[in-house]
């Protein structure tokens, strides 16, 4: 195992950038980092449209978190992929692809995280602030929304590390990420599979393991805050 | 947009017969194991612990793909020539990918059942044997009913992602309802058709497990006395 982490480090780092397309470990990291903040507004948007009191819009954006929610990652990926080149024209890269994917996956998860922060919050601050002559938008905005984002903080974060395990669903459509580098090695090496794979399984543990545990300290930090109130 | 002949429609139920397969053994084996998992860890001796939790957090921060992956191409080579070659002539795609996918759901089944557990006040159990029921009654009679009742939401979502990732297995080659999409759209061109129809197929087997989601959590639903719903 240590020979081929001395071996192939690079490339499972960053792919064959200098000479290639980017990829490996650093391709994943910016994907997840992207589809993450790229549904982040999707997400709130979605949020607000479900906890809105027209009641056809609330239907409306339950109907299509609910049907996300029901699909498969990779079947979602399989529709980026075959209809994106279709209805744009485009052919889009294998990167822009996951992308569009990822992003309508985890809009539709992250929403009921920001959901779940705007219904925890006391209706009493809502109407204070509709009382004081404040308009729907503002309230949302410097009154719900900032309370409710800071106090969702650590379901974010723990869906962050959800993002990263995920976009090694681009294996299947052949993006140039970490587990599609690996698989690259794999085919170099033919001989070692039970190696590399446990060094794939061990990468992605440790990255993901170490960032769900600082990601907890920052869980104890927003306790904290919210017990201080 | 043109729809799919009989034959194609027949060959993607058969797909969605097999992914119902798979997520049905994979669902019991996993719930069995985690039910194991939590005797284990509640074992007085550290190594159980350690054992359990390494598990646990070593199945939760690895990709699944990459734990299917690791279990077709790496686990076979430990095993004696023989066995390997049985294995490859029974469909090994098919038992491979139920391991790996019932492993890793384990390890998430545990945690659920875990804190189902632990949300029961411990007074209850000393209750229960002070009153002179055995070890197992209490178990039998107190806690496991609470516990189960408790899980039911977490159980049920649990259920529905592992309905999904069964999809994941497509990518080793079991012909399950994605595989047959893909195949069917590369043979004919009808992108909206095959993968509509598959769509549909995952969100109708997906609805159904919410909808008996729902109804079992309305039915098991401790009356805390709080609200009259």
């Amino acid at each position: 195992m240590l020979e081929i982490l001395q071996d192939f480090w690079l490339q499972l780092l960053i792919g064959q950038y200098p000479k290639g397309p980017l990829g490996g470990l650093v391709m994943t990291l910016i994907l997840a980092v992207c589809g993450l903040l790229a549904s982040l507004p999707v997400a709130v948007l979605l949020a607000i449209a479900r906890v809105s009191p027209y009641r056809w819009v609330a239907r409306s954006a339950a109907v299509f978190v609910n049907c996300v929610r029901g699909m498969p990652l990779l079947m979602l990926i399989f529709w980026s992929y075959f209809v994106l080149p279709k209805l744009t024209g485009f052919s889009l890269s294998g990167f822009w692809t996951l992308l569009a994917a990822l992003v309508i996956y985890e809009s539709a998860y992250l929403s009921e995280v920001v959901r779940s922060g705007i219904e925890a919050l006391p209706r009493g601050q809502i109407e204070a602030s509709r009382s004081l002559g404040v308009g729907y938008w503002t309230t949302m905005r410097k009154v719900v929304l900032p309370q409710a984002l800071f106090n969702v903080l650590p379901s974010m974060t723990s869906q962050f590390v959800s993002t990263i395990k995920e976009t090694s669903l681009g294996y299947v459509i052949s993006v140039n990420e970490l587990t599609f580098a690996a698989n690259q090695v794999n085919n170099m090496l033919l001989t070692k599979p039970l190696q590399v794979f446990g060094l794939l399984a061990l990468i992605y543990f440790i990255v993901c393991f170490s960032m769900s545990r600082a990601l907890r300290s920052l869980e104890w930090r927003v306790r904290r805050a919210r017990a201080m109130v | 947009m043109s729809f799919l002949t009989n034959a194609q429609l027949l060959s993607m139920l058969e797909g969605m017969l097999t992914t119902v397969q798979l997520f049905a053994i994979c669902w019991v084996m996993a719930f069995t194991l985690a039910v194991l998992l939590v005797v284990i860890r509640t074992i007085d001796f550290a190594p159980c612990r350690w054992f359990v939790d390494t598990y646990v957090e070593f199945h939760r921060n690895v990709p699944l793909l990459v734990q299917v992956l690791f279990w077709y191409f790496g686990m076979p080579e430990l095993l004696p020539e023989p066995v390997r070659m049985w294995l490859y002539a029974h469909n090994a795609e098919m038992s491979l990918a139920a391991i790996a996918l019932s492993l890793g759901s384990a390890a998430y089944i545990a945690e659920d059942i875990r804190s189902g557990l632990r949300a029961i006040p411990a007074t209850q159990f000393e209750a229960s044997r002070a009153l002179g029921s055995s070890f197992l009654q209490t178990m039998r009679f107190v806690i496991v009913p609470q516990a189960i009742r408790t899980s039911i939401p977490p159980l049920v979502s649990r259920a529905l992602l592992l309905f999904k990732n069964t999809s994941v297995a497509m990518a080793i080659g079991v012909v399950e309802l994605t595989y047959r999409a893909r195949e069917i759209e590369s043979e004919t061109y009808r992108t909206y058709a095959t993968f509509g129809a598959a769509t549909i197929m995952y969100l109708l087997g997906s609805f159904l497990i919410m909808f008996v989601g729902s109804r079992l959590y309305k039915r098991y639903r401790i009356n805390t006395g709080a609200g009259h719903a």
